[in-house]
């Protein structure tokens, strides 16, 4: 697990209507450095309970001093996004983890095939920065849903050139992407579930080995129904909100569950289910596993039943 | 902290390596139980530890210092061989120059400093009367590549270890006290493929646990082990490169010279990721105590003697303890009163 940083909003841009780009600067000892394609999990204190969200750093990470991170409103999420972009003003005291990197760049690929969707591209900024200054091969695809990206679009259009290809109502042909790629291609996809599969698919049809396709989720948690989870070693009961991911309630109640990216994907956060259903919502254990319901990945799955006893 | 001379002949020759009383104290006895079995005993390196343990700082730095530093220089003149590092790990070099430097200035002020000013800094390590202006980034202004130039100010081994595909990688170190094992052999090798000569672990799943685990390390998340053999004399530089000068000793250990002799050799391990590059550096900080000096501690003395007595003969082989094992346990043994204690009468080869 992460050890914790205290950082104060430095700045905060409006990209879009709904994105914004906050600045985080340390309150003391220098920000540790990052390597490209890191996230920070960022601490909301919502009302009483606190929300954790993961966001790709998209600074440059020879930059000592600073982490950037963007924002998406979602409105119809837990709230974190929206206490961001409505509660967060300059000057505020935030609680961010280190920097923690699940998407880093496979550097003896000959060549680096990016995709992105929407806000997806964050992590591939700071890829961008590395890139020029190793003068790697590469190219970025990004689909956005809608044309409102403003100054992203312009900085990767700066940074990449004729590099950059943009997508605005069509969805790039993966295949058609892939198969035209010499051997040595590396693929790296960030952006919305169905994105992801499609070109893991693409990917597979094509024979491409596992070890050169590159993904990373950017679902976090999403609200549910409530639930009580029951620690079945340490006797205690905990009311789960419909708000609040399992996690999160875990870490109230002070209970320490190893974890990182806290997208249902590292598997770090992997708890044994003594009894109750289990609503899977992460893509980390497997089919055989989900349907015995004898493990859980709290960071986003949630109780079918309406308790979970938990090996905890 | 006291750092004694630079006496060459510390580890080789008529191995002049002496441990203070202060330095016996703080000496990271391995076992936590009167017998040894494999685990993947691996800790969170909380810091700052306890305040003159080893684990006090990042990277411990003792009285033997200056004696480490020149045994390094004198092996990396006989076989350069001992460092390596391959070309994709530049940055990661890069990365150590500054983790090194920040950690040694930071806990040891009053030997090291180090500035910097944007891409421009200024290194001092006055134990070695080294003062460095260079440029962060430019191999040019360093007088050697840089991780061997904060290599071999270093006390204590360490590889660094590409991460690609879930696995890690042996590309790039400075390995001057091995305790039978080659960087240069290991070279590229994968994290299963130079764990290959370790017995029993591969059946128990050891290696697949302890890969997830090191694979998922994040910066400021640091980790650490102990690990441990034994070695005849004070001798740093048991590779096999120079397995002709030292393997022999194995056949010369009496009832006379056991405690003399014969020395508990062990590893502090610390697994550190290098924030930039996201390489792991796996530092091996090796520290040896003639066994006269170990029965001081009696709890020590007991415990060794059940450790090595109930260890598995696969583990005796592999750890090259065999010839001279049965000395040992019986020499030791004057130092454990309990002759037949339960806890430890189930396992090996005892009977």
């Amino acid at each position: 697990m992460s050890a914790s940083l205290s950082v104060r909003v430095a700045s905060i841009e409006t990209i879009t209507p709904v994105i914004k780009q906050f600045t985080l600067a340390s309150t003391g000892t220098p920000l540790p450095p990052f390597s490209p394609g890191s996230h920070i999990v960022v601490t909301l204190p919502i009302r009483e309970r606190m929300c954790r969200n993961a966001y790709s750093l998209l600074g440059d990470p020879a930059d000592n001093g600073l982490y950037h991170i963007a924002v998406r409103r979602q409105d119809a999420s837990r709230g974190g996004s929206r206490y961001l972009h409505e509660e967060v003003k300059v000057g505020d005291r935030l609680t961010v983890s280190s920097p923690a990197n699940l998407f880093l760049p496979s550097w003896e690929a000959r060549h680096h095939l990016l995709i992105a969707g929407g806000i997806g591209m964050t992590p591939f900024m700071s890829y961008l920065h590395e890139f020029r200054r190793r003068g790697v091969s590469y190219e970025l695809h990004c689909a956005f849903r809608d044309s409102a990206t403003g100054d992203y679009r312009a900085w990767l259009e700066q940074q990449a050139g004729q590099r950059l290809y943009c997508y605005e109502s069509e969805r790039p042909d993966f295949t058609r992407l892939l198969a035209e790629k010499p051997l040595g291609t590396h693929v790296y996809v960030c952006g919305p579930d169905a994105m992801l599969q499609a070109v893991i698919a693409a990917a597979r049809d094509l024979g491409w080995g596992s070890g050169r396709v590159h993904y990373e989720a950017f679902a976090g948690p999403q609200p549910g129904r409530p639930f009580v989870a029951r620690l079945a070693r340490s006797g205690g009961e905990i009311a789960v909100e419909g708000e609040s991911s399992l996690l999160e309630a875990l870490e109230a109640y002070g209970v320490e569950v190893p974890n990182l990216c806290r997208g249902g994907v590292c598997g770090q956060c992997r708890t044994v289910v003594v009894e109750g259903q289990v609503e899977h919502r992460d893509s980390f254990l497997d089919d055989s596993e989900k349907q015995r319901h004898r493990a859980i990945m709290p960071c986003v799955s949630r109780a079918q039943s309406d308790t979970l006893i938990l090996d905890l | 902290m006291h750092l004694a001379p630079r006496d060459t002949q510390a580890f080789r020759g008529n191995f002049t390596y002496r441990n203070s009383r202060k330095a016996i104290e703080r000496f990271p006895f391995p076992f936590p139980e009167d017998d040894y079995r494999y685990s993947v005993n691996i800790e969170p390196h909380r810091l700052p530890g306890p305040k003159g343990s080893v684990y006090e700082h990042m990277l411990d730095i003792d009285e033997h210092y200056l004696s480490e530093t020149a045994e390094r220089d004198m092996v990396l003149m006989q076989d350069p061989g001992r460092c390596l590092a391959m070309p994709h790990m530049e940055p990661a070099c890069w990365d150590l120059v500054e983790f090194v430097m920040s950690c040694y200035a930071k806990d040891y002020p009053e030997h090291f400093s180090f500035e910097r000013q944007g891409d421009e800094c200024l290194w001092e390590n006055r134990p070695l009367k080294i003062q460095q202006r260079f440029r962060f980034g430019d191999p040019a202004s360093l007088p050697l590549p840089p991780m061997e130039y904060i290599g071999r100010q270093m006390q204590g081994d360490f590889a660094l270890l590409d991460q690609r595909h879930g696995d890690l990688f042996m590309d790039a170190g400075v390995i001057t006290s091995p305790a039978d094992w080659s960087l240069a052999f290991d070279a590229g090798m994968s994290f299963k493929q130079w764990h290959g000569p370790v017995p029993l672990a591969h059946e128990m799943g050891v290696f697949e646990r302890a890969l997830k685990y090191l694979c998922a390390i994040q910066a400021g998340g640091p980790v650490r082990r102990l690990n441990w053999t034994m070695t005849i004399h004070p001798r740093m530089d048991s590779s096999p490169e120079t397995y002709h000068e030292w393997g022999r000793d194995r056949t010369t250990i009496t009832p006379d010279n056991v405690g003399k002799d014969v020395f508990l050799r062990v590893e502090l391990q610390t697994l550190v990721r290098m924030p930039r590059s996201h390489a792991l550096f796996f530092g091996i900080r090796t520290y040896l105590i003639s066994l006269d000096d170990l029965v001081t501690n009696q709890v020590w003395a007991r415990r060794l003697h059940r450790v090595l007595k109930g260890l598995p003969q696969a583990l005796v082989d592999y750890k090259g303890l065999s010839r001279y094992r049965g000395t040992l346990v019986e020499w030791l043994s004057q130092y454990d009163d309990d002759v037949e204690p339960r806890e430890y009468s189930s396992i090996g080869s005892t009977t």
